[in-house]
């Protein structure tokens, strides 16, 4: 087994040493009070800064700690943000696939729709941005609840209300459901929301590789998939395109 | 068969963007650097030509390399820019002169007086179909003779190109001081107050007004046409389009017949109206303009109304006061409350422009009390975006025959639902966003595309439009009504502020 990580212990100190007084440190005080060279010091204040654990002041370049560790259990991505980010990657995939895209993020045990394009076919379609859709009989739902964007456990402790004969109402059913998700990183949701309906999914990420949220598609069952009612891997490939699109504009840098 | 594309340089007031679009008129990669805004004094507003030629030197391989593509796969590119901003620059050695002075600069408004005392307003309109304004190229001009010693003498001398931004990169793209080409298409030209909005040539009595010789200017040439190679950069990438911004955004919302409109909301926001092949002269406050020129076809005009400052007002909001860290989240700050609390903003920053045209206008919070939050600022912030379309769209259908029963919307600030649902309420019209919100580069590539024979013909381009979004009315015509007569009081408290410097 690897040893701990040396950098992310002297991260963890930095992060001690800065909550410990209500003044903010220059770069000199915090390398001379834990023994590091300035050089790493400044690295790892950097780093820190980066995911905004850290804020610099910008008159005298001193350190406190940052906005965002006080609200860690928080999304740290505005909603708002996410929609501005994704619109031209959310609008080639509902070009490409002909189907309409939704984005969504958790609200208080639902996906909130933040963004939604209108299935190109030019009728009549009604914005539903702002609507709330079940966890888990939801393509969005369940890459939520997959990649931990959401808790699983408050949605199981609520129950899983049963839309269709097809909802995965039985905890098992849903946990064995969501490993599968991760394992091929997609998730698909087949007339259990409604009869006659299907949606799919693929995780958005942020720094770091965290999910922040989740692009899917959805339309008639006949449409999303084939006639062995699969998903298309046409399609999948398309979400799966966008989600990557959105991630590295993001700043997630592997996906 | 290896797929190609057409590629769209967008160069905006904010940032440069390179932009590939596939048949679909589907965005394929998209590249884009920001460049700094330069504020010298009140008022002035600037940008470096060098740091801009530099950010698209960087964003057009990134954009090709972001999707994979190989050079050959670009079938031609097209330009957009920002409109009026003017740019000189030495013929032989290719630096600019000085920095370039940006379309939201005010430092002409004593000249405005002047122009509109003597000879007066319609010398101008008969000629350009313009009002003098701080936002016309020509005036900046003659600003920068009267201010740079012996400017004027080299330019007589021919040492001194003047281009808008397109002119600028084009003459870069195609060899620079080595044989680049110094072009311009009708649609940026006809904001120069420089051409003849009849005939799209440079009009000698114009000219001879604002002592402007010719030899500096760029040849004007079709808006969608073949111009030559690039010789840098990407060697033999065939350049075939040049569009002011907001034409081109009017063209890739396809809007090619009479009575078609959109509004584009970024920086500023431009409501540009389609009027066909004839030059239709507005009473009520907005400007004729060129729409666009394909090849050797007739001229398309427009009627365009032009609001100086909408999402410019967010990122004033985000930057000099620091009450949000990035633009859309005004959205959710305006969000935490119910309504703007009384507060209304008028950014009149450079003035107002249409359909009010008053240079000594400045900008207002009013209806500050103890009650109000950041929240109502941001509240007040996104209204007037909202206020300023209703009152463009008010002399737009004063002008016409026809009122404008939807309104086609795109730009960045079209992801702000909060404002887009407030545009539809107090228009009382629906709004539409269609499936590409780049509609600016989109309709630089359409041309591009148009003129290389990658699209046949409008008809094409036309069936590429879809609706990805739209908000329908949904406020109470007694309170829309009444907030729009505080919006107007909100504005009388703007006018006069700028007096004339006592002599």
């Amino acid at each position: 087994m690897a040893g701990p990580v040396q950098s992310i212990e002297r991260a963890a100190a930095i992060l001690r040493l800065l909550a410990a007084g209500p003044r903010r440190l220059g770069l000199g005080e915090v390398a001379a009070s834990l023994g590091l060279a300035k050089g790493t010091a400044h690295g790892i204040l950097r780093t820190l800064q980066h995911v905004d654990f850290v804020e610099q002041d910008a008159a005298t370049g001193k350190y406190q700690l940052g906005a965002a560790l006080l609200h860690l259990g928080t999304s740290y991505l505005d909603v708002n943000e996410l929609r501005s980010r994704s619109i031209n990657w959310a609008d080639a995939l509902a070009a490409r696939s002909g189907e309409a895209v939704r984005l969504g993020t958790p609200l208080e045990g639902k996906v909130l729709v933040v963004h939604h394009v209108f299935r190109p076919d030019d009728t009549l379609q009604t914005l539903d941005v702002g609507a709330l859709l079940p966890l888990h009989a939801s393509s969005l739902g369940k890459v939520l609840l997959a990649y931990g964007t959401t808790p699983l456990d408050a949605a199981l402790e609520s129950g899983l209300d049963a839309y269709t004969r097809h909802t995965l109402v039985a905890p098992e059913q849903l946990t064995q459901a969501l490993a599968e998700v991760r394992e091929v990183g997609w998730a698909a949701e087949v007339q259990e929301m409604s009869m006659g309906e299907a949606g799919l999914s693929a995780p958005i990420r942020g720094h770091g590789g965290l999910v922040v949220g989740a692009i899917g598609l959805s339309g008639p069952v006949e449409r999303i998939c084939d006639s062995q009612g699969r998903p298309r891997p046409s399609l999948i490939t398309l979400i799966r395109e966008a989600a990557r699109a959105i991630s590295r504009d993001l700043g997630a840098a592997r996906w | 068969m290896v797929e190609r594309y057409v590629m769209s340089i967008d160069q905006g007031t904010n940032s440069t963007r390179c932009i590939l679009f596939d048949h679909g008129g589907r965005l394929a990669a998209v590249a884009q650097r920001e460049h700094q805004q330069h504020f010298p004094k009140p008022g002035w507003v600037e940008h470096d030509a060098v740091e801009i030629w530099h950010n698209l030197r960087r964003v057009i391989p990134e954009a090709l390399s972001g999707a994979n593509l190989a050079a050959e796969q670009v079938a031609a590119a097209g330009v957009a820019n920002q409109r009026e901003t003017t740019v000189l620059w030495d013929r032989h050695t290719g630096t600019p002169l000085g920095r370039a002075i940006v379309w939201q600069d005010t430092r002409t408004a004593p000249l405005v007086e002047d122009l509109r005392r003597r000879p007066g307003e319609e010398f101008f309109l008969e000629r350009c179909g313009l009002p003098p304004s701080t936002y016309f190229s020509a005036l900046r001009i003659r600003w920068l003779f009267d201010h740079v010693k012996g400017l004027e003498q080299r330019a007589k001398d021919g040492e001194v190109l003047f281009g808008t931004m397109e002119s600028w990169l084009i003459w870069n793209l195609t060899g620079g001081a080595d044989g680049g080409l110094h072009i311009t298409d009708p649609t940026n030209a006809s904001r120069t107050m420089l051409m003849n909005i009849r005939t799209l040539t440079w009009d000698e009595e114009l000219l001879a007004f604002f002592g402007v010789p010719r030899l500096m200017l760029p040849e004007i040439r079709s808006s969608a046409e073949t111009y030559g190679e690039a010789r840098t950069l990407l060697p033999g990438l065939r350049l075939t389009a040049a569009l002011g911004d907001q034409q081109a955004a009017l063209f890739g919302q396809t809007c090619f017949s009479p009575g078609e409109a959109k509004c584009t909301y970024g920086t500023g926001s431009f409501l540009l109206l389609n009027t066909g092949t004839d030059v239709v002269r507005s009473r009520h406050g907005l400007l004729t303009t060129v729409a666009y020129k394909i090849g050797d076809q007739q001229p398309v005009y427009a009627l365009e109304g032009s609001i100086a400052v909408t999402g410019s007002l967010v990122q004033w909001f985000r930057d000099r006061l620091g009450l949000i860290s990035s633009a859309p989240e005004i959205e959710t700050l305006a969000r935490t409350v119910e309504d703007n609390g009384g507060c209304y903003i008028v950014p009149a920053f450079s003035g107002l422009f249409a359909p009010r045209w008053r240079s000594d206008a400045r900008g207002v919070i009013v209806g500050l009390t103890s009650y109000i939050t950041r929240g109502h600022l941001a509240r007040a912030v996104l209204e007037a975006t909202g206020w300023q379309t209703r009152e463009v769209v008010d002399a737009m259908n004063a002008d016409s025959s026809v009122a404008l029963k939807e309104l086609k919307v795109d730009g960045g600030m079209t992801a702000d639902n909060l404002l887009m649902q407030f545009v539809a309420d107090v228009l009382d019209v629906p709004v539409v966003r269609p499936m590409v919100a780049e509609t600016v580069s989109l309709g630089a590539a359409y041309a591009a595309g148009l003129a290389a024979g990658y699209w046949p013909d409008l008809e094409v381009l036309r069936r590429n439009w879809h609706p990805a979004a739209r908000w329908l009315p949904d406020m109470d015509p007694g309170r829309r009504d009444a907030e729009y007569d505080n919006w107007q009081r909100a504005v009388e408290r703007s006018l006069g502020w700028i007096r004339p410097p006592r002599s």
